[in-house]
């Protein structure tokens, strides 16, 4: 059953009289409880392509059908995670995590005492009354992927959720984040600039090409789950790494160029 | 080195005695250390209050030799006297309280409607741009000098002092509270927004929280401009308040008197000081970052 669908969605800004596509007709269609990623140069289009799904920003043309249902300019229709983690300084791990429950008018009570069992469970247990400024890096990012994930959304927008992580840490998060995703059976679209990454945790993968940012390929990774350190070595794995790589090289190719 | 390794395997192998008089050697080292510090405060403290009691020697003793002409300066033991004498006859303590009312009941309705001015600006950009310089412009007329219009507006009682007193404080606070405003950071907003929030929901959680440190920081400028505008304000027109005995003696030429006043308004211009700096840690508790 498709659960999200981009139609025909494109982004033209205006900069100093000059108009510039940031993102031009866009089609994706994701299928519920899919793990999707977006790899592609810097400045592809795909943050803006996210803040259009998110109902941050509008199209300039096309349509988001969430369920069928057109969800354009609609903001908390979709859970939304940036690069950044963005945890209020000022709050406490859980009551970070509820933030979205709040909104939602749940009360403060209430709210804790369902978000507590979550942070137990995935790796946050006794950093619950910690300020994120006690935290690293990796841990901070869990608190704000349970922050989305606890808002209760069906799908999930990640956009490079483990970019500032050390590549040990970013190792760890991708199981933590399979792990959560096998439990809640979300569907979850992820940007990336990782290949490994993109092919280890996703069943498939848009490939974005520069300037104006538009889909340029799109691949199945047939690996079978659950996936773990083998993966990595897996022989589909490497071919599809190499085909991958050679696509995004012409990318870079013309960016350089351009 | 090897002496410490070979200490180390001894005592866990051996002696569980020997284990405990390693740990308490350990211990004593930082107990020491703590102890250090503790010395190095209790000087710097005794060092303080010495400072001031020499000040004070000095300035008595330096006026009892005629170094310091004592009818200019005074002496600190005169103060002293001419004080209790104007509060056990006089209306000493009331003036105080007169003075102090009128400080910080303007300087809370001050920061307050400060504060609101400064934080509304978050709601609209196109309010903000159009207020901002007229604020700024504000900030630099000199308040103090609109004080006999003040006085003429709202008479010589308690009103006019603490009305200059608002006067003196709602600009700085209305401008810490347009920084805070505009020092949020977007991506914050932009996060409460995805989570389904209206801009009120924004408002509280984000713009407010963020905006109080700025805010808090100009509290304890503010205390001091409070309590320059009662005074200004008693220096024009008043029947109390600590500005009008200062004027009042100025003028039979008693400057014991004088002295009295100012070293009233020191005290309680301290007092009001360390109780902002109350309120700050008190406003900023949960702040762990």
């Amino acid at each position: 059953m498709i659960k999200l669908e981009v139609k025909n969605s494109s982004k033209y800004f205006e900069k100093n009289n000059n108009v510039f596509c940031a993102l031009k007709s866009t089609d994706m269609a994701i299928t519920e409880g899919k793990f999707v990623s977006i790899i592609g140069p810097s400045g592809c289009g795909k943050s803006t392509l996210f803040n259009i799904i998110a109902g941050l920003l509008k199209p300039s043309t096309g349509q988001v059908l969430l369920d069928g249902k057109n969800i354009i300019g609609e903001s908390g229709r979709v859970g939304y995670m940036l690069q950044k983690d963005l945890l209020l300084p000022w709050r406490s791990i859980l009551d970070n995590v509820i933030l979205g429950l709040e909104i939602r008018g749940t009360s403060k009570k209430e709210a804790r005492k369902r978000a507590l069992p979550m942070l137990k469970k995935y790796g946050l247990n006794g950093f619950e009354n910690h300020f994120p400024s006690e935290l690293s890096g990796g841990m901070k990012q869990r608190a704000a992927l349970l922050r989305t994930l606890l808002y209760d959304q069906d799908v999930i927008l990640l956009d490079e959720p483990f970019g500032a992580l050390d590549a040990q840490t970013r190792l760890l998060m991708q199981s933590w984040l399979l792990k959560i995703w096998g439990d809640f059976k979300k569907t979850i679209l992820f940007v990336t600039h990782d290949i490994d990454e993109a092919i280890y945790l996703s069943d498939e993968i848009y490939i974005f090409s520069h300037r104006p940012g538009c889909i340029k390929d799109h691949v199945t990774v047939n690996l079978s789950r659950p996936r773990n350190e083998a993966t990595f070595t897996d022989s589909l794995f490497l071919n599809l790494k190499q085909k991958l790589l050679a696509s995004l090289a012409e990318e870079q190719e013309q960016t350089m160029r351009s | 080195m090897e002496g410490n390794t070979e200490k180390i395997i001894l005592s866990q192998s051996t002696f569980s005695s020997q284990v405990e008089d390693e740990k308490s050697e350990k211990e004593k080292i930082v107990v020491e250390d703590e102890s250090h510090a503790v010395r190095v405060r209790k000087i710097i403290i005794a060092g303080q209050i010495i400072a001031g009691i020499m000040i004070i020697v000095l300035w008595e003793g330096l006026s009892r030799i005629g170094w310091l002409d004592s009818y200019y300066w005074s002496r600190p033991s005169i103060i002293v006297r001419t004080g209790w004498m104007a509060v056990s006859t006089g209306t000493l303590l009331e003036d105080t309280f007169y003075t102090a009312g009128a400080t910080i009941i303007g300087f809370i309705l001050g920061t307050l409607a400060g504060s609101m001015i400064g934080l509304s600006f978050w709601w609209s950009t196109i309010y903000a741009r159009i207020t901002e310089p007229y604020l700024v412009a504000f900030n630099a007329v000199p308040k103090l000098a609109l004080a006999p219009v003040l006085v003429i507006m709202f008479g010589i009682g308690f009103e006019s002092k603490a009305i200059l007193a608002f006067l003196m404080t709602v600009i700085v606070a209305a401008l810490a509270a347009c920084s805070g405003v505009n020092s949020v950071d977007r991506d914050l907003e932009k996060m409460l927004f995805s989570l389904g929030a209206k801009k009120r929901h924004v408002f509280t959680k984000v713009v407010i929280p963020s905006a109080i440190p700025w805010m808090v920081s100009s509290l304890k400028i503010n205390i001091a401009l409070a309590l320059a505008g009662t005074i200004v304000g008693e220096f024009i027109s008043s029947r109390q308040g600590i500005g009008r005995m200062i004027l009042y003696a100025g003028q039979i030429m008693d400057l014991n008197l004088v002295w009295v006043g100012v070293v009233v308004l020191s005290v309680l211009s301290i007092v009001m000081y360390l109780g902002t700096l109350w309120l700050e840690k008190w406003l900023l508790k949960n702040r762990k970052y």
